[in-house]
């Protein structure tokens, strides 16, 4: 679906993309990862053709997506974009916006359809200006997916959410996966990687570090695993282990049943990426 | 290019939902040649030349303004905002034809001009003298100044756009213009009565040769030989409008910006 080899970007002097090689197939979600600053929107903008890249090959579908006319309108027609913030059309109503985006497309969804699948039924007829962040993200998204796009590009979609909408949203994201949509996500929010991506990314000063999936990356599973709990003088014991079955069969020897406050964690996809970033 | 229009056609009415419902732009551009039209019609209403008063003299310049008003100055003002606000950004990931959005600024500029110029037509006929000419023929130049000029104003608008640097920025740079042009080009003042320099400026922008052209159509035919050149010269208005198309679709399609990069 999304093809780059060799892909080269500077702006002046400041190198933003040096190299990189990404293959993003069809049906999975793929999160790119990285501080900012670290070349995710640039990458992601010379897939929407809003960039041009240096140097490196591009496929998009199978088509360049620096195209113009009517072959970069032909492909802006099979992929859908919500770009990182966006304030336009305050004065038009929600319905209003989307029935007429509906026009640009050869095989529009169905607008009614389409605002209760975001949720934003109760504010059909309201105003843009009037919607909360979390609303005016819901419509973006909206707007992204009222052409059926094959591939969906999600530059930090979740930026300024409560947990609540966040869930939501993610909810609203995997059901797109589930119907055959292709999605590139950015993000800032590891447990957004961990919930939603098949596979990650972390780039770092234009270079991705590694690409694997959210439970390996960065060696994840090979990792110490910390189990803790509490012993019977009540205070909270906890060890570092590569071998956390063996504790636990021994702690199932010294506890008769239940094995107080017993809690056995991997180090987080946060942890991993911290210490990968910081490496850097 | 069926389609083209198709979609040209409904963002026009979209842009007009949005124009009517941004007051401050109504306001703005609508009332505020109407205001000035009461304001100059009641200060100088002395009579110019035989016949001819001053306020029918400023009618016809406000008209020509009027363009400028609702091509180059909205359009040289919204289109930066709407690149600050991402909204241009947005359409440029849709497959949405690039001529339809232009086409629909031009539904959206001959909408508020078609406005701007009944008011004023209204207000100048009863309050201030002016004559709604009888001969067929002088309709027929005030509907190609009307056709030639909105399309002139609406391309220059769009090729102006790309200047400011900010959508904040844009408005300061533009009114400013826009009202010097209006000074040198004889809205204000009678042409032939302002100093030479300034009139040769005036005569490099397309302002001075509309208002030459309403002239010609809402003043006698008598009143021509009071112009620069003993007559309205609707060819060379015609010629120079034409020019300055040319010179904005070339800058325009070379210069403009989907988004602030």
């Amino acid at each position: 679906m999304i093809l780059i080899e060799g892909l080269v970007k500077s702006y002046g002097e400041h190198q933003a993309v040096d190299g990189v090689d990404l293959s993003i197939e069809k049906g999975e979600i793929f999160a790119l990862l990285g501080p900012n600053g670290a070349g995710k929107t640039t990458i992601v903008e010379i897939l929407e053709g809003y960039r041009v890249a240096d140097g490196g090959k591009v496929l998009v579908l199978g088509e360049d997506p620096a195209a113009k006319g009517r072959a970069g309108a032909a492909l802006r027609g099979r992929i859908g974009i919500v770009l990182q913030d966006s304030s336009d059309s305050q004065d038009l109503t929600v319905l209003e916006t989307l029935q007429h985006f509906a026009t640009y497309y050869s095989a529009p969804r169905n607008v009614d359809e389409l605002i209760s699948l975001v949720n934003l039924e109760e504010k059909s007829q309201a105003k843009i200006r009037t919607l909360s962040g979390g609303q005016r993200r819901r419509l973006d998204v909206a707007l992204g997916i009222i052409g059926q796009p094959e591939i969906l590009f999600l530059d930090e979609p979740t930026t300024g959410f409560d947990p609540r909408a966040r869930r939501d949203f993610w909810d609203l994201i995997l059901a797109l996966k589930n119907n055959g949509t292709t999605i590139l996500l950015t993000t800032h929010y590891l447990d957004e990687a961990e919930a939603l991506a098949d596979r990650v990314g972390v780039i770092v000063a234009g270079k991705i570090l590694e690409i694997s999936t959210p439970a390996t990356l960065g060696g994840r599973m090979k990792a110490l695993t910390t189990v803790s709990w509490q012993s019977l003088d009540g205070q909270i014991e906890s060890v570092e282990s590569d071998k956390p079955t063996e504790i636990i069969r021994e702690l199932i020897k010294k506890f008769d049943g239940e094995i107080p406050a017993l809690s056995i964690t991997r180090p987080s996809l946060e942890e991993i990426y911290l210490k990968m970033i910081g490496e850097k | 290019m069926l389609r083209t229009l198709t979609i040209g056609w409904a963002r026009g009415i979209l842009e007009i939902k949005q124009f009517n419902r941004a007051r401050e732009a109504v306001v703005f551009t609508i009332a505020f040649p109407v205001i000035l039209l009461f304001i100059f019609g009641s200060v100088f209403n002395n009579e110019i030349a035989p016949s001819v008063t001053f306020s029918q003299y400023f009618v016809a310049g406000m008209i020509a303004s009027g363009l400028v008003n609702s091509g180059f100055q909205n359009l040289a003002i919204t289109i930066p905002m709407e690149r600050d606000s991402g909204a241009l950004k947005r359409l440029r990931g849709t497959p949405m034809p690039i001529e339809a959005f232009f086409i629909g600024k031009g539904i959206q500029v001959l909408y508020s001009m078609g406005l701007q110029v009944l008011l004023l037509l209204g207000f100048g006929t009863l309050f201030f003298g002016l004559e709604l000419p009888s001969d067929p023929s002088k309709w027929l130049t005030f509907a190609w100044l009307l056709i030639l000029g909105s399309i002139s104003a609406t391309i220059l608008g769009i090729a102006f756009s790309s200047i400011p640097k900010s959508g904040r920025g844009a408005s300061a740079l533009v009114s400013p213009i826009v009202i010097i042009l209006q000074f040198f080009s004889g809205v204000f003042f009678v042409f032939t009565s302002l100093p030479g320099w300034m009139q040769q400026f005036a005569a490099i922008f397309p302002l001075k040769w509309l208002t030459q052209g309403m002239r010609s159509v809402f003043l006698p035919e008598s009143f021509a030989s009071q112009e620069v050149a003993g007559s309205y010269e609707l060819g060379r208005i015609a010629l120079i409008l034409i020019i300055w198309t040319v010179l904005g679709t070339f800058f325009a399609i070379k210069t403009f910006k989907w988004s602030r990069i």
